[in-house]
Order: C-alpha cells, then sequence, then structure tokens
C-alpha cells in the first residue's frame, strides 16, 4: 500500500514538472494561431470556449432606404457579411441601454423610427418619415464569438515586420559559421590526441581554459580590430564574413576539446596498426579518423547551429542593424521594444524564431545529448 | 536576397575548400619537398616535429585572435579612456566601484549566481530520479529538456507573456496573474517589483538550464552500480534515504560540474535582463551593464573594466576546470 501511494506520488510530481515546464511554450503557440482581437482580451486557455464581447456596428445612410408600404426602410446586415459564427444578444444604440435589449427585439429610436437586429446581426430599420442621415446608425451591441483560429498573425510578422527577411539573414549566419569550424577543429583535434610533440598537455589546458572564458572578453578586441582592418579590403567593418569568422573563433575550443576527447577514445590498436603499414598520418585521419568520429562531428554541430542561431551577443556586436543584416533574435528583441503590447506580432514571430531549433533538437536529440555528455565542462 | 544566399553558399565553398586544400597542400610539400621517397631517418624525424603544427596551425590562428589576444586587449583597454586612446590609470576601476548601477549589478549577480545554479541542479536531480522510475519517463525528459533549445531571447518573449498584467478590470491575458486573481490575490506587474523581479527573471534561466542538469545527472545516476542499490535496499533503506545518503555521494562529482557550467553560464547571460526589463526596476547585471556601455555607452574603457571582472568571477572555475583536465590525462 505505501510502495502504490509513493508511486502515485512520483507520476503526480512528476506530471506537474512537466506541465509547468511545457505550459509556457504552450500559451505562446496557443496564442500565435489566435484571432488578434480575442488574444488581446481572453486568455489563451480559454482559447476553445465562446466569449461574450461588446462591439458596434452601424446601419447603412439614408441612400439605402425603400420604400415599402407607405414606409421608409433600411435594412442590411450589422456585421457587413462577415459574421464569422457570431451571435447577438443584446442590442442598443446608446452606452447605457446596449444590454437592455434582447436580439430580435424591436426598440424605438429618438426621432420614433423603429430598428430591429436580429442574432444574426441582420437589421431593419424601418421610419414613416423619408431618412436623411448620412452616416448610419451606430448600433451597440453583445455578441457570443465563437473562438477563431488563423494563420494571419504569421502572414503579418513575416511580411510587413521583417520576420521573414530575418529568417534568411539567421541561416546566413548560421550555416557558414557551424561548418568552417568542424574541420579545422577536427584536424587540431587529431595532433592533440594521436601525435607526441612538446608542449602538447599544455595545450590542451590552454583549449580548456578558452572553453570558459566569458565573451563580453573578446567583443571590444574585435570589434576594434575589426573597424581598422575591415576598410582596408573595402569592406564594412560589420559584415558577414566578419561574424562567419568570430564565430568560428568562438567555436573551436569546444569543438577541438569534444573532438579531442572523442578521437582519444579511438582504439589504440587500430591506429598503430595502421601506422605498421606505414599509413602517415593524414591518411589515418582522412581514411579513418574522421568517419569514426561522425558522431562527435553530429554533436558539435548541433551545438554550433543551436548556439549560433540563437546568439544575440555577438549579432548585436558584429552585425548591422539594418534590414539585410538583423538576424531572428535581433529582430525579436527589437519587436519587444516597439510591439511591446501587440501579442500577436510577439508570440508568432517568437514562434517562427524557435521552430528550426525545435525541429533540429527533436530530430537529433540523440547527439545533443551525447554532446551535453561529453562537453559539460563548458557553459552555454 | 538571392545574392545573399549564394554568397552563403559561396562562403562554405571556399571556407571548406580552403581548409582541404590547406591541409592536404601542407600534407604534400612536407612528404615531397623534405626528403621524398628517399626519407633518411632524419628528415623523418624532422618531419614528424612539424607535422603537428601543420594541423593545429589554423586552429591556433583562430584561438589566438579571438580569444587570447582579445583577453589581453580587454585588459589593457580597461586602464584606458572610453576611445581607448588615453591611459587614465585606474579610474576605470573607480568608477565602477563607486557606480551605484555597477553596485546594484554584482549583488544581482550574487543573487542570480546562488539561485540558479541551486534550483536548476535540484530540479534536474529531482527530474532525473522520478523520471528514471516511470515508464513515461523518456518523454517527460524530452518535454522538460526542450527549453534547452530556444534562444534567450525566444524564452523571454514566452515569460513575458506569462508575467503580463492588464491594469483596471480587463481580464486578465497573462497565465501567472490570471492564477493570482483566481486565487482571490491582487494582479501585480512581477517584473516591476524592486528585489523580487529578480526571481522572475532568473526562474526563466532555471527553466532553461532545467533540463541540461537534467540529462547530465541522469546519465550519472545510471552510472550507480546496481548491486549498490540493491544492497541499500536489502539493508532496509527507504527511497528518500538512497537518495540523500547513496545516490547523491555517487555522483557529487557530476553535481559539481553541472553547478559550476551553470554558473559561467549565469555570468554571461545578458539577453533575459535586455528582454524583460532592460536593467530597470534594480534588474540590472554585470553582462547586460557592460553590454550598455559597450553599445550605448560606447565607453570600452568602462565596458572592457565590467567584462574584466565577470572574467575574474569566472577564473577559480577555469582554473578548476583545467586541474580537472590535467588530472585526467594524467591517468589516460
Amino acid at each position: 500500500m505505501r510502495m502504490d501511494m509513493s508511486r502515485f506520488l512520483t507520476h503526480a510530481l512528476l506530471l506537474l514538472m512537466v506541465v509547468l515546464w511545457t505550459l509556457p511554450t504552450v500559451g505562446l503557440l496557443v496564442s500565435s494561431i489566435r484571432d488578434k482581437d480575442q488574444l488581446s482580451v481572453t486568455g489563451w486557455w480559454s482559447a476553445l470556449t465562446t466569449t461574450e464581447r461588446t462591439d458596434q456596428g452601424r446601419t447603412d445612410a439614408a441612400d439605402a432606404q425603400v420604400q415599402e408600404n407607405g414606409q421608409y426602410v433600411i435594412s442590411g446586415d450589422l456585421f457587413d457579411g462577415d459574421a464569422a459564427g457570431r451571435q447577438i444578444q443584446f442590442f442598443g444604440v446608446t452606452n447605457s441601454t446596449y444590454n437592455d435589449n434582447a436580439a430580435g427585439s424591436t426598440i424605438t429610436l429618438k426621432n420614433g423610427s423603429n430598428l430591429t437586429v436580429n442574432a444574426d446581426g441582420g437589421y431593419r430599420w424601418v421610419s414613416a418619415e423619408p431618412f436623411e442621415t448620412t452616416r448610419g446608425q451606430r448600433v451597440l451591441y453583445i455578441a457570443e464569438t465563437p473562438p477563431r483560429f488563423t494563420l494571419e498573425n504569421y502572414a503579418e510578422v513575416l511580411e510587413s515586420e521583417g520576420i521573414g527577411r530575418s529568417f534568411i539573414n539567421s541561416f546566413t549566419v548560421t550555416i557558414p559559421a557551424t561548418i568552417i569550424p568542424i574541420l579545422i577543429a577536427a584536424f587540431a583535434a587529431y595532433a592533440l590526441a594521436w601525435m607526441q610533440f612538446p608542449g602538447r598537455s599544455v595545450l590542451v589546458a590552454v583549449v580548456v581554459g578558452l572553453l570558459v572564458v566569458p565573451l563580453q572578453m573578446s567583443l571590444i578586441p574585435i570589434l576594434r580590430l575589426y573597424n581598422g582592418v575591415m576598410p582596408l579590403f573595402g569592406a564594412e567593418s560589420k559584415s558577414y564574413l566578419g561574424i562567419w569568422l568570430a564565430h568560428t573563433g568562438f567555436g573551436l575550443p569546444l569543438a577541438i576539446y569534444l573532438l579531442r576527447n572523442y578521437m582519444a577514445s579511438l582504439p589504440k590498436e587500430i591506429m598503430e596498426s595502421a601506422r605498421m603499414d606505414g599509413a602517415s598520418h593524414f591518411n589515418i585521419f582522412t581514411t579513418m579518423v574522421l568517419p569514426l568520429s561522425f558522431p562527435a562531428l553530429a554533436s558539435f554541430a548541433i551545438f554550433q547551429f543551436l548556439w549560433v542561431w540563437n546568439d544575440l551577443l555577438v549579432a548585436t556586436v558584429f552585425l548591422g542593424n539594418n534590414d539585410r543584416q538583423l538576424v531572428l533574435t535581433g529582430r525579436l528583441r527589437e519587436l519587444i521594444g516597439s510591439r511591446g503590447d501587440n501579442w500577436e506580432i510577439l508570440t508568432s514571430g517568437a514562434f517562427i524564431s524557435i521552430i528550426v531549433p525545435l525541429v533540429v533538437f527533436f530530430a537529433l536529440q540523440r547527439y545533443f545529448v551525447r554532446g551535453l555528455l561529453a562537453g559539460s565542462v563548458k557553459g552555454g | 536576397m538571392i545574392a545573399q544566399i549564394l554568397s552563403a553558399t559561396q562562403t562554405v565553398i571556399i571556407g571548406v575548400a580552403a581548409c582541404i586544400l590547406y591541409f592536404w597542400g601542407t600534407n604534400w610539400v612536407l612528404d615531397r619537398l623534405m626528403g621524398g621517397a628517399t626519407a633518411s631517418v632524419a628528415n623523418e624525424s624532422r618531419r614528424a616535429a612539424i607535422r603537428p603544427w601543420v594541423f593545429l596551425a589554423p586552429a591556433l590562428f583562430f584561438l589566438s585572435l579571438y580569444l587570447v589576444y582579445p583577453v589581453f586587449a580587454t585588459l589593457w583597454l580597461s586602464f584606458f579612456d572610453a576611445g581607448g586612446d588615453e591611459f587614465v590609470g585606474f579610474s576605470n576601476f573607480l568608477w565602477a566601484l563607486g557606480d551605484p548601477n555597477f553596485q546594484q549589478s554584482v549583488f544581482n549577480n550574487l543573487l542570480w549566481l546562488i539561485v540558479v545554479p541551486s534550483f536548476a541542479t535540484a530540479f534536474g536531480l529531482v527530474i532525473a530520479v522520478m523520471a528514471d522510475k516511470l515508464w513515461w519517463g523518456n518523454i517527460a525528459k524530452s518535454l522538460i529538456f526542450m527549453p534547452m533549445a530556444i534562444s534567450f531571447i525566444g524564452a523571454s518573449v514566452i515569460w513575458k507573456f506569462v508575467y503580463d498584467y492588464r491594469s483596471g478590470d480587463s481580464e486578465q491575458i497573462g497565465i501567472l496573474n490570471a492564477i493570482v486573481q483566481g486565487m482571490g490575490f491582487e494582479p501585480q506587474v512581477w517584473i516591476q517589483i524592486p528585489f523580487w523581479n529578480n526571481f522572475f527573471l532568473m526562474a526563466i534561466l532555471v527553466w532553461i538550464q532545467t533540463g541540461f542538469a537534467m540529462v547530465i545527472l541522469s546519465a550519472a545516476l545510471r552510472g550507480i552500480p546496481e548491486e549498490t542499490l540493491e544492497a541499500a535496499r536489502i539493508d532496509g533503506a527507504n527511497d528518500v534515504q538512497i537518495f540523500f545518503n547513496i545516490m547523491i555521494p555517487q555522483i557529487f562529482p557530476t553535481i559539481l560540474v553541472v553547478w559550476t557550467t551553470i554558473t559561467i553560464l549565469v555570468l554571461k547571460v545578458f539577453d533575459i535582463v535586455l528582454a524583460m526589463t532592460n536593467g530597470q526596476w534594480d534588474t540590472q547585471v554585470l553582462a547586460n551593464l557592460m553590454f550598455d556601455w559597450m553599445v550605448r555607452g560606447v565607453d570600452f574603457g568602462r565596458s572592457s573594466t565590467i567584462a574584466l571582472v565577470i572574467m575574474i568571477a569566472v577564473l577559480p572555475i577555469m582554473i578548476w576546470n583545467i586541474r580537472q583536465a590535467n588530472k585526467e590525462q594524467g591517468t589516460r
């Protein structure tokens, strides 16, 4: 009995943790596909329920009137044909009376005319005298609004908020910055793992030390260097080339560390028998070690991809703020500042920026975990 | 845009080609020009002495330029004025000591350093232990691990939405305030309550890092020999006793590694503070203060000084890591 109790508790506690950890992201995702008017007034957890909302519409003006049986009639639809499932509950023409009259009833306005509004938004405004109004009558109503899901928010951020362009920019930064360090690191890692030379252990210690150097230390000197050197080659100081090289440099310690540990764990006998057979280091590296190290290469590639894609610091310092260079993280930061209250824009924009890493993460989780276990000396 | 994609593709091709050309070319030169087929013993040993450095050269170049040189340059710059031209002695350091924002940042950073690693490690450990016992543990771990893939800025948007506050009678759309209201309390502007708002920002990093701690600790827990646990059970130890008396001591070295790794991350993270409050309402931290002085203040002297303080905070862990690595090398 006591066993069952503790087992039940474990289930419940872990479930609570999982809910706590996923709920914020679920909220973001649900909100990003909600109608933006609904999103701004009700919580995302009520996204599936019908809500009562107060809104207003306007009847047609005098030029739409027709004569029927000696009366003048203006009729039409308060929703303008776009009811989207809305059902009017109550209506009225003044702020104080709009929740008094049930849909379907007829009210008499100040000028003696009669207005009927039906639940479906259709109205009929009847008067004995000809209408002269040029703007139509404002009608307030309380309507039951069914939930509405849409991709409009995504269309908006992709086009008018520049997220689409930044998506391309992020890929432009990430792909070269992921691939270039791998080769450079692989050769260095092999030398540190399998070649004998003076200073080897010092170099390994240096790499381990560099793993934790805060990027903050590198930014200003490199920025000054770029400002000084890039113009000499006729390039702008804030360029893609600059950030590719910077990410290469910043990613190398982890790459070398991971790959060296992995290569050093490869069986010694294979190496030695290959050496006996007269194979050079270069041949051993390209034909044996590199293919065997694929899991470690994949681990690092995922790491570097996620880290570069998610980076804001390096991109802010080494890339410009213009449309051609602003990456997703930078764009999102800008939107937080400029569109802080427009949750339909922030939620869909944020989701676009996290969907790529999430896909990479879930598809390649095995390699990612392996890399984490091998390289857990480094932070971030 | 097409041009941009082309240029990125071109970079990948040129970069990879340059690497291959370099390594293959230097190898060829080494083989041909120094002895060739009639290799003497002396030539062979000379080649063996040069080859490691050929393999290492590009990596050493990048490491020196992007990490080693900047450490010294930043140290140097911290003794200069805003533009980096005029020597000002220790005045940047004196400024920092007297600056209320800097003091606030140091205080907040200490809070972060205490709270984030402890909570992330503790949560990670508890989840790892629980998940290993249940059939759906792997799904649970996957979901809790997920925030690791999300950028700090994306996570900030997610949590800004959780903390959202609506004034007046309007319905709360942030889930935290909705819950608080549902329990009969007043909704709050969480990120503007001095001191306590720090904890609401830290929660974001704990949320991200718990998955990391969980994965590493879960692997370490699997490494505990089954006999040890079995023996404890036979001796009548219950789950709680096994957790505290067997598991924690057994995996303690791993707990330390997780702790220090998160500690370093805490010192470097600025994105969360930047996006949530930008240091307002007493939430400033060193990394964001440094960023502020670099990008908005354009004072290289002061920002270098702050970067140096972060570096000094990392230094003990760096030394410990290096000693650990050397020990491992010794046993190999």
